[in-house]
Order: C-alpha cells, then structure tokens, then sequence
C-alpha cells in the first residue's frame, strides 16, 4: 500500500524556507552575536536533511545538482584563500581586516570584514561533511 | 619575511586540496603531489638556511602579539625537523605510486597523505599548547584515514584499537591543558616557561608536566603505553606503516623534548629520574617484541620502541651531550625507520608474504635490495660510521658524564638485540637458498629502489658527515640547555 505523506511533504516546503532563512541569519550574525560559520553551516545542513527525509533520494538528486564532497575542498578553498589573500598586502599570515561602506540601498551602512569570508568557508566545509556523513551512511543502508 | 614560517604547513596543506579536487584522475594528481612535495622540501631548506644562519622566524598569526594570539616559532629544532618530514614525504610519495593499488590511490590517499604531512609540520612549528593539540589531531585524523584505507578486515580491527587510544590520549590531552590553563593562565609555551618559573614549578605543576607526559608517552609509544603501537602500524600498506613509523611517534618525542627542556625544567629529580626509568624499560621490552616474532613488518614496527626509548633517555639524563645525542638520534630515526618500512614493503612486494620462514635467498636475484637492507640494518645497530652510531654514542657518553650507569648498560644491550633482530630478517631472508625462481615472483621492487636510496644516502651522509651536521646540532643543543633564548625569540624582551 502507497502511504500518503501529503502533510509532511506540504510543512516540509515550507518549513525548509525558514530554516534556511534562519540558518543564513545565523551565519550573518556570526560576528557582534552568537552564530557564525559553524553553526550556520549545521542548520543549512538540517533544512537539506528534512528535504531529504521527506522527498527522497531520486527527486532530491534532480532538485539539488551540488556535489556534496567536491564542497569540501571548496570551502577549505576559500578559507585558506582568505588567510592567504594576507600575503598580497605584506602582513603576517591570517590578518584580516574591514571596511564600511556607505550608502548602500536598503542595507544602509553595513560593515563587511574578511572574517566574513573565512566563515564562508568553515559554512561551506561544514555542509560538505555532514552532508556526506549521512548520505554516505544513507546510500549504504 | 615572518610569514615563511607558514609554507612547510601551507604547502602540503594546499596539495592536499588540490588531490582532493581531482581523486579520480591518478596521473594529475600523482605530478601533482611529486612536485609539491619536492616545492615543500625545498622551501624548508631556503627557511632553514636562514634560521640558522640569522635568527629564528616568529609568526604571530593575524598580527596578534605574542602572549595573546597564536605563534608559529621556526627555530633550529623544528625546521630541521621539518626538513626531515619532507624528505620522508618525498620518497612516500614516489613509493606510493609503485606499491598502491589504483583503487586505495584514487580514494584520497594523496589528500590524507599530504594531511599528515601538513598536521606533523604543524605539530613541530607551532609554539602554541593548544594549537599543538589541535596539530595533533589533525594529523591523528589524517592517519586514521590512512590505516583503515582498504578496509581489510585486520586494518578494521587494528584501527578500532589504535583510534580509541588515540581519542583517549586527546582526551586527556585537552584535560591537562585546562588544568594548565587554569594554574598559570596562558597556553604560550614561552610564556608558560616564564610562568612555571616564577612559581617555581610547585607541586600541581609537577603534577600536571607528568599528565602532559603520559600523553605524549602514549602518542611516542613508551612503556607501559606503546601496547597499541607494533600490531596498528604493521597492517596498513608499507608506504603507510613507513610515514607513521617514520613521523607519528616523533612528534610524541618531539613534544616531550620541547616540554621537558622549555618549561618544566625545575623539579628534574622527579620528572626526568621517571624518563630513566621508563627508557630503559621501553628499550628491553621493544626489542623483546622484535625478537619474538617472524613478521617482517612486526618487527620493524616493534623496533619502533626501543628508539623511542634512546631518545627519551637522553632527555631523562639531561645534559648538553645527552640532549645533541636525542635530537642527532630524532633525525637519524625518522629517516631509517622510513626506509625499512619500505624495504619491508619491497620485500613483501616481491615474496608475496610477510612470513621470514617463507622468504629465503632473496639476495640471488635482487643484489641492489640485499645490500641496501644491509646498510639499513648497521645504520640502525648504531656501527660506526652509520648515523645511528653518532646519535648512540653522545647519548652514552652523556650517561657517563651524569653516572647513569645501568641506563647506559640497557642501552648498549639492547643496541646489540636489535642488530640481532634485524639481522634475522636478513640472514633468513636474503640468504640461503632462493625458495622463488625469478618467474614465480608475485611482483618486483622497480621504482621501490630510488625513494629507499634517496633516503639511505641521507642516512650515510648523516653517518659519514658527520662533521658537517654536529655544528647545526650545536646549535639545536644551545637553545633546548637555556630555554631564555626561545623565550625572548617569542615574547621580544631584550
């Protein structure tokens, strides 16, 4: 007998929007309250876990098109990257710096480091391990 | 300038990276990784050459002065130390193409590969506890993804073993850091050793420098904790058993060195009176284990021990001749357990077997491996003029000068079991009559001989040149005997 998941799939769609919505306000947050790349990168994971729970490998395969272990790479990528982006400018390894820029719509006058970045990429690592972690116990059950 | 202090962590940091990238396609990645490690060897030399011709390279990460942001400290001991790594890494390097299957190279072993190297170059730089700790594991990690890769049914069973001591040793790791932590209020190690003095290491303190040394004895493999050690070292693929054998429990002594001579320096008669004792103890009993069994592999990892003995006696005796004897013997280690891993793994290559009993006149057909085993072994037994006689001989003759007789009598006879049981894999299995016709061979040690030369001929360079090394080991000595020159290198007090 087909079971009927119509209500969890229905919620699902929904819910999966807030928690990424969360999960970025999180990351945003990272650096005057708690967050930060760590834990913005565990809540993107969960929203993708719901997804994957309710609709399944084979639909998810079509709708998600990342490569969950190339992500990585990626993200260790941008970290060191960033930490290395202090050769450039002469000053010891891992220095980092910020900037406020003016005037900007909506946004006003935000304050953008490059410790932004370095979060970007323990978010990005952060998906990228736990989301092979589970697939790969996932695929092999 | 500051930031070369970086590059022998960075390189391998970025290869491995990059090999993770590309895992399935074998040619790209395998260049890929040759010439980096080559890079990397080259680099720690230029960083090298100018930290012992001018004066040793502070890296505060992130431009945080020194007591309160991290600091990377490239002074003499562990540059040297790193050059070492590389070396080691490049002959791995050309070994693994040769002795991997396609399979187990396309599954990230080059990334985990380069992961190690990045975390024991990390470990030896680092002038931070915490960021040891944190080195630690990295490379812990790196070699867990190392011994299970394959996954034979013995490698499940040996990791299962070596991951749960490994993660209880960092366990209390992380403990006595805190209780460090909370005694003196800084993880610096310059400003620990500032701090331990002022205090002049009272009771807790001593008692937190032997909890630090449990757990470095337990990552060096000394007696009583080296149980875990010979079976979790001989079940992985050669080339891996060799960058174990060759880095892991170094940078266990390595710790204990750097520890035992910067900061807990001033309750000796409690602290390295215990380091006498467990060395000779872990000496008898590693060679024991070589004796007793008939694995080649085994015996190589078993012989493991006792190194790690000599070098911890030498930091127990404590004096100026002793501690050159411990780093000259470090180095001379690292470079000769590499290469008998990978001439067991040449041997095993060509047999087919891991078994003495069923190996036999290997020398008929293959002269070049035969002699080069020979070297190995005198190298190892410590006959002069092999390295591993110089690093034997300070060593002793810093026992004499401080009257550690009987420690010295251990170390002398267990020199001599270990020529014996080194021996054994030779006469049994090079000599005799062949048991296998050339056609009958299960595979041949082509490509295996150059990286085994490359490193043996630095061993006979260490061995024979000696001369040309004893000044840098001079220099080594003087900043581990007045720990005052690592502290002002990292908090700048004139």
């Amino acid at each position: 007998m087909k079971t009927n998941d119509l209500i969890l799939k229905m919620t699902t769609t929904m819910i999966a929007f807030v928690i990424l919505a969360f999960s970025f306000y999180l990351f945003f947050a990272g650096h005057n309250a708690p967050g930060g790349g760590f834990i913005g990168g565990l809540m993107t994971s969960a929203a993708f876990v719901l997804m994957y729970l309710t609709y399944g490998f084979g639909t998810m395969k079509k709708v998600v098109v990342i490569n969950f272990r190339t992500l990585i790479p990626i993200g260790l990528t941008v970290a060191v990257g960033t930490a290395m982006g202090s050769f450039l400018f002469g000053v010891p390894f891992l220095s980092h710096t910020f900037k406020h820029l003016h005037d900007i719509p909506l946004l006003g006058d935000p304050e953008v480091a490059t410790a932004m970045l370095f979060d970007l990429g323990v978010y990005l690592t952060v998906i990228g391990v736990t989301m092979t972690i589970i697939l790969s116990i996932a695929e092999d059950a | 300038m500051s930031n070369l202090a970086i590059l022998p962590i960075l390189l391998p940091f970025l290869t491995g990276i990059l090999t993770a990238f590309f895992h399935k396609k074998l040619p790209l990645v395998r260049s890929i990784t040759i010439i980096m490690s080559i890079v990397t060897l080259l680099t720690s030399l230029y960083i090298a050459n100018i930290v012992f011709t001018d004066a040793p390279i502070l890296l505060e990460a992130g431009d945080w002065m020194a007591p309160f942001g991290i600091v990377l400290v490239a002074d003499g001991l562990a540059m040297t130390l790193v050059i070492v790594t590389d070396l080691i890494a490049v002959a791995c390097a050309i070994y693994a193409m040769r002795s991997l299957d396609e399979e187990r190279e396309r599954f990230y072993f080059y990334t985990f590969f380069q992961l190690l190297i990045a975390g024991v170059s990390g470990a030896f730089l680092t002038g931070d506890l915490f960021n040891l700790f944190v080195f630690f594991e990295v490379l812990l990690m790196a070699s867990y993804g190392l011994i299970i890769l394959g996954g034979t049914k013995e490698q499940l069973r040996e990791s299962l073993k070596y991951v749960l001591i490994n993660v209880f040793s960092s366990m209390l790791f992380v403990t006595t850091v805190a209780f460090l932590y909370s005694v003196t209020g800084t993880l610096n190690m310059a400003h620990l050793a500032e701090r331990v003095q002022l205090a002049e290491q009272q009771g807790i303190l001593t008692t937190i420098s032997i909890l630090l040394f449990l757990v470095f004895a337990t990552k060096g493999a000394l007696f009583p904790l080296y149980f875990w050690l010979p079976k979790s070292y001989a079940v992985p693929n050669p080339v891996i058993s060799a960058l174990f054998g060759a880095l892991l429990t170094k940078v266990g002594v390595y710790s204990i060195l750097r520890v035992f001579t910067l900061i807990f320096i001033y309750k000796t008669d409690i602290t390295h009176e215990l380091f006498i004792i467990l060395a000779g103890i872990t000496m008898l009993m590693g060679v024991v284990g070589a004796l007793s069994t008939y694995n080649v592999k085994l015996i190589v990892a078993y012989n493991i021990i006792p190194a790690v003995g000599f070098m911890i006696m030498g930091i127990g005796i404590y004096n100026e001749t002793a501690l050159s004897g411990t780093v000259y013997y470090l180095i001379h280690d690292m470079i000769v357990k590499g290469a008998l891993f990978l001439l067991a793994g040449a041997m095993i290559k060509i047999t087919g077997t891991a078994d003495l009993r069923k190996m036999g006149g290997l020398i008929r057909n293959h002269q070049l491996l035969a002699w080069l085993f020979l070297i190995a072994t005198v190298t190892l037994a410590g006959i002069p003029p092999f390295s591993g006689f110089i690093g034997k001989f300070l060593l002793i003759k810093g026992g004499f000068e401080n009257g550690n007789y009987i420690i010295v009598g251990m170390a002398l006879l267990s020199s001599l079991l270990i020529l014996l049981s080194v021996l054994r894999i030779f006469i049994n299995g090079f000599w005799g009559e062949a048991k296998l016709e050339p056609h009958e061979e299960k595979g041949s040690e082509k490509g295996m001989i150059l990286p085994i030369t490359l490193l043996l001929t630095f061993s006979v360079l260490l061995g024979i040149g000696a001369e040309w090394f004893i000044p840098y080991v001079e220099q080594i000595t003087e900043t581990l005997t007045d720990p005052s020159i690592y502290v002002n290198t990292v908090l700048k007090e004139s």
